[in-house]
């Protein structure tokens, strides 16, 4: 704690004040987490059964709508999942100004990236490229 | 902050074993940490040997032993003996409680004391709280109200005067805020199980009149949202209370105004 700076303890707990900003964050960690328990498993059982069987399989599969959207709900809601969780740990544990708003940054930047390179691949399987 | 090694100047050393009580039959080892500000020396343990023939029961009349026969250096707070007063909260054995409620025998072998976890140093086992009560104070620990003050006293049902029942007798001695990992790395702005634990219990007090603004100030990611229910806080408070549910409590609370 800053100590060489003549400030108040009351100063110091007000710091910049509430930020009133955190209810949708948590409320949509724990939707996210409740929609994961229902769609990982429906997710992993048709991919679990397609693996290794080829890519026909893989396109039969995924041709299906309902595993292709499951697929693609999983993907989303997982990525969203992980971008909301590992925010929190970032801030929790990084506690350098500019690290911490790169990790922040990096870690949105990432997780959108991998969702959308997900739905792609799962279109385009879909789709019967 | 994170700090996974203590700083050189912090690192504990093996400290002074002091010379056991002549003519006692029936001894207990105690291994307390020491740190003075005026020496410019590493903190340390010392031993003490206390006679317990000669001593109190609980872990504070061994102390106050200690500091009457062996030691009168050694510094602690304490004042009601009873656990009301919160004053003496120190680690023993590994977990924050109130010294003066916690009996010799509920404990196998040395005992080990230490001051409250991540707190800085006074001297010895007592911790600097002055941001934690700054912290308390911040959320307006009084009835707030703007009807006028009735005749004779604010009116409350017995069903109501029952939901305060688990809170009241929170005593702010900070062992549950000082055994959060959270409040570790982000006392700074987290404000700990005790502090949300006594905004809940004028949240849901009957004759407050300032919920909405209680809440208004901790909705923040910071001051309410590090807690992450890892639950230290129920597992060690000395009075049997659960800050971790007034917490959710408070958590649902904000949810409730936005559905």
């Amino acid at each position: 704690m800053e100590r060489k700076r003549y400030v108040t303890d009351f100063k110091r707990v007000e710091g910049l004040g509430a930020a009133h900003d955190g209810v949708e964050h948590w409320w949509q960690q724990r939707l996210s987490a409740v929609a994961l328990v229902f769609l990982t498993p429906f997710f992993l059982f048709p991919f679990a059964r397609t693996l290794g069987q080829g890519h026909e399989a893989m396109r039969a599969t995924y041709g299906d709508w309902w595993n292709a959207a499951i697929a693609i709900l999983f993907v989303i809601t997982s990525m969203w999942h992980l971008r909301l969780g590992l925010q929190v740990v970032i801030e929790d544990y990084v506690h350098s100004k500019p690290v911490r708003t790169a990790a922040l940054v990096a870690n949105s930047l990432l997780s959108v990236a991998v969702a959308i390179g997900g739905v792609f691949a799962i279109a385009k399987i879909a789709f019967g490229a | 902050m994170v700090e996974f090694t203590l700083p050189k100047n912090s690192r504990i050393r093996t400290g002074r074993t002091w010379p056991r009580p002549e003519g006692a039959k029936n001894l207990r080892t105690f291994r307390i940490y020491r740190w003075s500000p005026d020496d410019g020396e590493n903190p340390r343990v010392d031993t003490y040997f206390v006679d317990t023939d000669d001593c109190g029961p609980m872990i504070l009349d061994a102390l106050i032993w200690i500091k009457n026969r062996i030691d009168p250096t050694l510094s602690f707070r304490r004042s009601c003996r009873e656990g009301i007063c919160g004053s003496c909260a120190m680690n023993i054995g590994g977990t924050n409680t109130l010294a003066c409620i916690r009996g010799m025998d509920e404990y196998d072998g040395d005992i080990a004391i230490y001051p409250l976890p991540h707190m800085e140093v006074v001297r010895d086992l007592v911790p600097d709280l002055a941001h934690f009560y700054a912290q308390h104070a911040s959320i307006m620990p009084w009835l707030e109200t703007r009807t006028p003050e009735p005749e004779r006293e604010w009116r409350q049902s017995i069903e109501d005067r029952k939901k305060l029942d688990g809170l009241y007798e929170c005593v702010m001695c900070a062992s549950c805020s000082t055994s959060c990992p959270s409040y570790w790395w982000n006392g700074d702005r987290y404000l700990g199980p005790a502090t949300l634990l006594h905004a809940y219990r004028w949240m849901i007090d009957s004759r407050d009149e300032a919920t909405g603004e209680r809440l208004d100030q901790l909705e923040d990611p910071f001051k309410l949202y590090r807690c992450h229910t890892i639950m230290n806080c129920t597992n060690t408070c000395p009075k049997g209370l659960n800050p971790a549910k007034a917490i959710a409590e408070i958590k649902k609370m904000m949810v409730e105004r936005k559905l």
